[in-house]
Formats: C-alpha cells, sequence, structure tokens
C-alpha cells in the first residue's frame, strides 16, 4: 500500500510499498483511509522538533475511511461502515477515559505518561502507525470511531477528527460568558476555528493575532472576527490594552504552540536550539495580555521539556489556566449537530486537496505557507472516486 | 547511584482513609468548585483510589521502550519502527530516565538525527538512492516560489562550493607539509 513515510526533518515521501496494517488486539480495526489532514502539529513533527520521531514513521492523525477488518472482539462496527476516527487512541475505560478526558487515555501509550495515544504522532505518543495512508490500524475501535452519517460531507467528517474540536474546545476551556472580549493567538487551521466557536459561547468581541496577512484576511472572512497583524501593531499586549480599556482581555487562547514567531531569544532556544519545549511567545503574550483573573486557554502544542514562561504574572494576576488535547469524542455528538444545522463549516476552511502519491509537495506547500494554504487534505487514490458524493 | 528505572511493585499508593484525628476535615468541600468542569465527568473515585479492569492486553512481538513512570504497558500500543541501529541504542538509554528529565528529551533528539543518516544508509543497502528533490518537496518550491525557489538553490550552491573549496585547500596544504 501507500503510506507516508518520514525520512528527516523536512524530508518526506510516499513509500508504495510500506507493509498492510494488521490487527494486533481482538478490540482493533482496519480502516481503508477516504480523507487525511496535513495537521499544522504535523509540521512539529516534520520539522524534527518532537523527540522520539522515528525514521520511517507514518504521519496523520485526522483522517476518515472505510472499516474492512475487525478484530474478534468488535461489537459496534461491521466492515463496510464508514467512520471518522477521532485523533486520540483511547480505552473507553480507564479512569480518565471514564471522566471523558478521552485525549489522556491511560491505556494507549506505554511511552509516556503526559499524553495519551494519538494516531501517527511520533513514539513520545505510543509509536501508532498513522492515517496519511491507504490504510491504518485503529486500536479500541469500539470506543473512538464514530459512524458517518449518511448526509455529511466527506471533507466535513475528516475535519471533525481535530480540527474543530479542538478549536472548539479551545474557546469551551476558556470558559467565555456573554460579552467577553477573547483573543486568539495564531490564525492557522485552529485559531481560526476557536474564533469562530468563541462566538457560540456569547464572546463579545472576537480577535485574531497572526503575522500571515492571507491568513488573517482569512480568518477575518470565516470566522467573522478582527484580524490583526503582530508586526504592524508595536508590542501586542499593549496593543490589546489599548483595545480593553487598559485591563487586558478575559480569555487569551494560545492556538501557536512551539513554533511561535515573535521573540528572538524564544525562537533561539525553543526552534533551532532545542533547548526548551519549544518557542512559547504566543503564550507569553496570552499570559501578558489576559486580564488579571482572566482565563488562558491552551491548545498550541508543546514539547515535553521546560519552556520559558512569565509564570510569576500568572501568579501575581490570579490566572487560570486551561489546556489539554480535545477530547473528539465527548464534543463529536454536539459538533455533528453543529454542522448539520449549518452552524460550523469545516470544510470551508480546506484550500488545497492533494493525492496522497504527492505528499511531500502537500507537507511543503503548508510548512512554507506557499499559495495561500490554509488547511490541505491527502487523498488516497480509493478516495477520489468518492470524492464528490456524500458517503 | 540514584536510577530512575522501576519495577512493577514500586507502584503504590498507599491509602489512609480515616481523617477523624483532623478537626475540620473537608467541612468546606465542594464538588463543583472544579477549574476542569465541563472538560471532565466526575465521578468522584479521587478518594478511594482510580482502578479499572484492564482490556485484554496486545502481545508484544516487537521491542516497545517503556516510561519508568509506568508499572507496566498499556493494554495498547504501536509497533512502527522499533529501536534500532546506534539510534536504538540512545533510545534505550534515554528511556532509563524520567519523562521529567532533560536525559530522557535530549538523546531522543540526538537519536532522531542520527536516525536520519541510518535511514540513508538503510536506503542505499536496499538500493533505493532517495529522490531528494521529491522527499524535500521541492517541485511545489519550484511551483509556487520561484525566486525562492532560484535564491536557496544560489544559496545551497554557494555552501558547497564553499566546502568543497575548504577541504581541498586544507588538504593541499596538508600534502605540502608532509
Amino acid at each position: 500500500m501507500i503510506a507516508m513515510n518520514y525520512r528527516g526533518p523536512y524530508r518526506v515521501r510516499a513509500d508504495r510499498n510500506a507493509p498492510m496494517p494488521e490487527i494486533k488486539h481482538p478490540e482493533d480495526a482496519i480502516v481503508r483511509v477516504l480523507r487525511s489532514c496535513i495537521c499544522g502539529s504535523d509540521l512539529h513533527l516534520y520539522h524534527g522538533l518532537v523527540p522520539d520521531t522515528r525514521v520511517g514513521s507514518t504521519f496523520g492523525h485526522e483522517f476518515i475511511g472505510e472499516v474492512v477488518e475487525v478484530g474478534s472482539s468488535i461489537q459496534n462496527l461491521k466492515v463496510g461502515d464508514r467512520v471518522m476516527v477521532p485523533f486520540n487512541i483511547a480505552c473507553g475505560r480507564c479512569a480518565f477515559c471514564r471522566q471523558e478526558l478521552y485525549g489522556n487515555c491511560h491505556e494507549s501509550n506505554p511511552e509516556a505518561t503526559a499524553v495519551g495515544g494519538i494516531f501517527g504522532y511520533s513514539h513520545t505518543a505510543g509509536g501508532y502507525a498513522g492515517g496519511q495512508a491507504e490504510f491504518v490500524r485503529v486500536p479500541y475501535a469500539d470506543v473512538g470511531p464514530t459512524i458517518i452519517p449518511d448526509w455529511m460531507d466527506p471533507d466535513d467528517a475528516a475535519l471533525l477528527t481535530d480540527v474543530v474540536p479542538t478549536g472548539y474546545q479551545a474557546a469551551e476551556m476558556g470558559g467565555i460568558q456573554t460579552g467577553d472580549t477573547v483573543v486568539v493567538f495564531g490564525a492557522g487551521p485552529i485559531g481560526i476555528m476557536a474564533a469562530k466557536c468563541a462566538w457560540l459561547f456569547g464572546a463579545g468581541r472576537v480577535i485574531i493575532i497572526d503575522h500571515l496577512e492571507y491568513r488573517l484576511e482569512f480568518a477575518a472572512r470565516y470566522a467573522q472576527c478582527e484580524a490583526y497583524n503582530f508586526k504592524s501593531i508595536g508590542d501586542p499586549v499593549v496593543f490589546l490594552k489599548t483595545q480593553t480599556d487598559s485591563l487586558g482581555a478575559d480569555v487569551c487562547i494560545d492556538a501557536v504552540g512551539c513554533e511561535a514567531a515573535g521573540n528572538f531569544m524564544n525562537s533561539l532556544l525553543g526552534r533551532w536550539m532545542m533547548l526548551q519545549g519549544g518557542s512559547t511567545t504566543a503564550l507569553h503574550w496570552a499570559i501578558n495580555g489576559v486580564k488579571k483573573g482572566g482565563i488562558v486557554s491552551i491548545v498550541g502544542v508543546y514539547g515535553p521539556i521546560n519552556a520559558l514562561l512569565p509564570i510569576g504574572n500568572v501568579l501575581n494576576k490570579g490566572i487560570t489556566i486551561r489546556a489539554n488535547q480535545a477530547s473528539v469524542k465527548r464534543l463529536l455528538p454536539r459538533l455533528i449537530e453543529h454542522v448539520k444545522n449549518g452552524v460550523l463549516d469545516p470544510k470551508g476552511i480546506i484550500t488545497h486537496r492533494i493525492p496522497l502519491e504527492e505528499v511531500a509537495e502537500g507537507y511543503h506547500i503548508f510548512s512554507s505557507k506557499l499559495d495561500n494554504c490554509i488547511k490541505p487534505i491527502l487523498i488516497p487514490h480509493h478516495g477520489r472516486s468518492n470524492q464528490k458524493q456524500t458517503l | 547511584m540514584i536510577t530512575d528505572e522501576t519495577r512493577p511493585e514500586d507502584f503504590k499508593n498507599i491509602r489512609n482513609l480515616r481523617f477523624d484525628h483532623i478537626k475540620g476535615w473537608g467541612i468546606d468541600a465542594d464538588t463543583k468548585n472544579d477549574p476542569t468542569y465541563p472538560m471532565k465527568s466526575r465521578t468522584d473515585e479521587e478518594q478511594e483510589g482510580y482502578s479499572w479492569d484492564r482490556p485484554e492486553l496486545q502481545q508484544e512481538d516487537v521491542e516497545i521502550l517503556k516510561s519508568v513512570e509506568r508499572p507496566n504497558l498499556t493494554a495498547v500500543f504501536g509497533t512502527t519502527a522499533p529501536p534500532q541501529g546506534v539510534s536504538g541504542d540512545l533510545r534505550r538509554m534515554a528511556f532509563k530516565d524520567s519523562d521529567s528529565s532533560y536525559g530522557r528529551w535530549l538523546p531522543l533528539v540526538l537519536a532522531d538525527r542520527i536516525g536520519m543518516f541510518e535511514g540513508i544508509a538503510d536506503d542505499l543497502k536496499k538500493g533505493h538512492v532517495p529522490n531528494l528533490f521529491n522527499e524535500f518537496g521541492l517541485g511545489a518550491e519550484w511551483k509556487y516560489n520561484k525566486k525562492g525557489f532560484i535564491l536557496k538553490a544560489a544559496v545551497g550552491t554557494a555552501v558547497v562550493v564553499g566546502l568543497v573549496a575548504l577541504i581541498a585547500s586544507r588538504s593541499k596544504k596538508k600534502t605540502a607539509r608532509l
């Protein structure tokens, strides 16, 4: 089969002789992939920033597909079902899954305790092959995978496996109250979705900050929010104070993570020398730009080691920090309803549909922000025959 | 020597469920005062200790490196790219340290970089010469950013030519000294 194959930083290829996945556990299923996105967080792997990303790995944690084989214990799925597969691998019965913290499952990642298992996200997240392939092994297939409704567009379904729930949970964790001013750092797909979802919680004003003009224009249009380029507003924290009666925003959302631009020291230590768990510039601005007693919500991905943060200001301002990997399974029923009712239009952020065989170009386009790329989606050969019809 | 290496029997929570010797224990407890709500459902298991019936255990048919912060492997795990070669040895060493240690993560980053060269050697051993132009996705750079492509190509060529010239001049000096 064809599968994306990581060869080192900035180097991937479509391997035409990748081995077919096998059932390894009675609760596994094998899924034929119909759509698989490249996520902004895949770029952290692609750039070599996530420790224990081994050569030969296949990335991809946002995908949908058709079940072609099930393990002996599977009861809720059958061959032929078309499913969206949450990026979290969750057992459904450990203490954390029972609390609906499906992103924190304790039975899916033996290699690190801070993060649950994630498809195609290095051995730090369990060493699973990802969905940027024609077929993929899906553990705990009775728990995460959700049948795609007949009416749903496959592109919408693919985006419901990560980007929409993550953006939604970013806003949810912000504890947004009616009329709140919400600032989102990062106008990538997650930031745009977080800005869009902030309105659903009653935000009074939504501001998004980035440095890429084409993304800011897109965000302003798609999420109907204010958009500012941090390269033209001076110090972003001072700018936010000027916009909020000098007090700061009610809620700040970090949707950037470890590759934030805007501060030389952070970039040097976090991105180039890898001596801290990423560049924390966006988080720094979020902490300093939020009001006293405000909430900072983090969905940007950082590495596992220490990072520079103005933690004294967290204490002195009484800030609540809320963060987690999105609990996709918990959120899916609500988000499916939002798509059905036209409240959310996930596929509206897709800008590039790329054949799986051209995965290397797809990564380069997304990484280098070429051709005004917002969100690329990879389509294997058998997904292309389904491109126009709903599933 | 202090080591992070652990055995399954090292993981124990010895709980004392009696608090009657503490005056006022729990009088202001408020389960609703939970900043993680509504991100989690409360199960109120914190007091008695968490436990669950583990799923059937996946068979370990390739080498899996386990965090020392866990007593055992998780019930399922990925089996891609097991550790091998020099990078594998480094990874085995790194996993002797805890997840909260630099000794765990920095060697893994080094192992990743060594793995990149091992990958090239492995390709060549199999008779496959990597197509670096394609693997770096440079076709897209040419298609969408010709100016950048030419600039990068020029800088790359200059660096390579400079390095070759430097090495050549050093080896000439060495030969002259002999």
